[in-house]
């Protein structure tokens, strides 16, 4: 409760300060927009849809790549994981391979695919691809052993042993992964589709800017932020908590 | 030397019988056939220093049917990894398991593991647990749901079915293990020093609700213990291994009517006998103890 009030104070204080320096007309308005020419841009961005299909269109993207990289990630990182010559081979190149911006896959991914979706999902899907994978290696190495016997022991084998004892024992340890692949894929799809300009809200954002529309390009950005937040903050830490409490990690 | 018209050959359809293969020994059919038998079982490692350990040495057992077993010896002596081999989780380097004079070549659902540190997943319920091993056998959702409140009620957790693991007791979990265990339906129970870890008053508990299980199912039970009292007190026979390379060094046979009790005299008395044979042992395994902290 005093933590929200708190936030309440702060970002009051935050708007206020806001409003104080566009009023006071040091930048010219189409640099330094006000709080409520940046909230009529919102306003209208939903009214006329053209927020609403970028944000379905951006979240369409972001749920395929993402999807796709945490089943392809859960598949390899098992590999690696169960695999010894994998393990010393493929796991350091995944790493090294981590290092590189997943934004610096366009220019191969325009190459291969032409300025497509496939081309876009592509790039998310380098965004979360490796930390997916080396989140499931990690987990699978970190998981008590004796699951994975207890689970043999009581008949599971093969894909239900991992469908129903390593991979639900190595949650926990995944979880953080999955986190982290998320908020590289969003970052990459942003920038993906800034680049494309192909609908999404990377457009919308590049869109404002070509426009020389500030308005628009804060409403965006705020819209972006706002996205981002939520899923990390209500899915992910939530999902945390309540792996957490069932597992009886925490007290 | 074994021509296609041989008996033999023509029992193995499909695949060629192959003359190299080396052919498990089997037990002669007039004699009853053991529930389980180990076959002169010998198991060697390589220790993270390079070395070649001896962990098991040549061992040969036989557990009847209905049978309670109990393996007792010094800590380090294997008897732990003895029941892993017998549960298929790990392979022996010489030597063969039967089960019903069958070879045991990985894991089965007939010879079901309780394990030290029990296993049990955190992520499904009290049910979910006990259900898990007749999903994997696709056993029929109304079957399962039959059985679970089945178990459940033989080990007297019914109210708790939908709690998770983390919300019980040690001793809680034992019957847990133990209702997932029988659940399976599993012909051999294999016990891992289940109640090492549980205070004296419900180890106790569990001891007479193990007996009582044991004689309502009929399970043949090998039940590994450093404990010798709860050997005598559960066990129809109880088998001492020595220390490194665990070897089987004598067996007492323990005739005392059930039910017994751990501070009953007669108890005590075999429980003696057993450990004047097993301080040798101990003493072996104390030994190597010191000694590896010299060399240190």
């Amino acid at each position: 409760m005093k933590k929200i009030a708190k936030q309440v104070v702060f970002y009051s204080a935050l708007l206020v300060l806001w409003t104080l320096l566009a009023k006071l007309h040091i930048w010219p308005p189409y640099l330094f927009p006000p709080p409520w020419g940046v909230g009529h841009a919102l306003w209208d961005g939903f009214a006329d849809h053209s927020f609403w299909i970028g944000i379905a269109v951006t979240m369409k993207r972001m749920l395929i790549g993402y999807s796709l990289s945490i089943v392809i990630g859960l598949i390899l990182g098992l590999a690696i994981s169960s695999n010894k010559f994998l393990e010393e081979t493929l796991s350091g190149l995944l790493v090294s391979l981590q290092s590189l911006p997943s934004i610096c896959w366009i220019p191969l991914a325009v190459l291969w695919f032409g300025l497509t979706e496939k081309a876009i999902l592509f790039v998310v899907l380098m965004g979360s691809l490796l930390s997916v994978t080396i989140a499931m290696e990690d987990g699978r190495k970190q998981m008590p052993k004796i699951y994975g016997m207890a689970g043999r022991n009581l008949g599971a084998s093969g894909f239900r042993l991992f469908w129903s004892v390593l991979l639900p024992a190595s949650l926990p340890f995944i979880v953080n992964g999955m986190k982290q692949g998320w908020a590289f894929a969003w970052r990459s799809l942003i920038q993906a589709e800034m680049i494309f300009l192909s609908l999404g809200l990377g457009q919308l954002l590049m869109m404002g800017r070509d426009l020389s529309d500030m308005n628009q390009v804060m409403a965006v950005m705020i819209v972006i932020i706002i996205l981002g937040f939520a899923v990390d903050g209500l899915i992910f830490r939530n999902l945390e908590r309540r792996l957490q409490l069932k597992y009886g990690l925490t007290t | 030397m074994i021509g296609p018209a041989s008996g033999r050959a023509s029992l193995h359809h499909g695949k060629p019988y192959s003359p190299v293969t080396t052919v498990p020994r089997r037990p002669p059919a007039d004699v009853i056939v053991p529930k389980v038998a180990l076959d002169s079982i010998s198991l060697s490692y390589k220790t993270t220093s390079g070395e070649r350990l001896l962990a098991l040495d040549n061992i040969s057992l036989e557990v009847k049917a209905g049978e309670f077993l109990c393996i007792v010896g010094p800590s380090g002596c294997g008897k732990s990894t003895l029941l892993h081999l017998i549960a298929g989780l790990h392979p022996q380097t010489s030597g063969n398991v039967f089960v019903d004079g069958t070879p045991v070549n990985g894991p089965g659902t007939d010879r079901i593991l309780i394990f030290q540190e029990l296993g049990l997943f955190p992520w499904l319920t009290v049910g979910g647990n006990i259900e898990f091993g007749m999903k994997m056998k696709n056993i029929g959702k109304a079957e399962r749901e039959e059985k679970v409140q089945y178990y459940l009620r033989l080990v007297h957790l019914s109210k708790f079915r939908d709690s998770y693991i983390h919300q019980l007791s040690g001793g809680m979990r034992q019957r847990v293990a133990l209702a997932r265990a029988l659940a399976t339906d599993p012909d051999v129970l294999l016990m891992d020093e289940p109640f090492a870890a549980l205070d004296a008053q419900t180890r106790d508990l569990l001891h007479d609700e193990l007996e009582r299980i044991w004689a309502e199912t009929g399970r043949t039970i090998i039940f590994v213990t450093h404990n010798v009292r709860e050997a005598v007190r559960l066990g129809d026979r109880v088998a001492l291994l020595t220390f490194r390379p665990g070897q089987v060094k004598q067996e007492f046979p323990v005739n005392l009517p059930r039910p017994r009790h751990m501070e009953q005299p007669d108890v005590a008395r075999t429980a003696g006998t057993i450990l004047d044979c097993l301080r040798t042992e101990i003493n072996k395994s104390l030994e190597a103890e010191y000694a590896d902290e010299k060399n240190r």
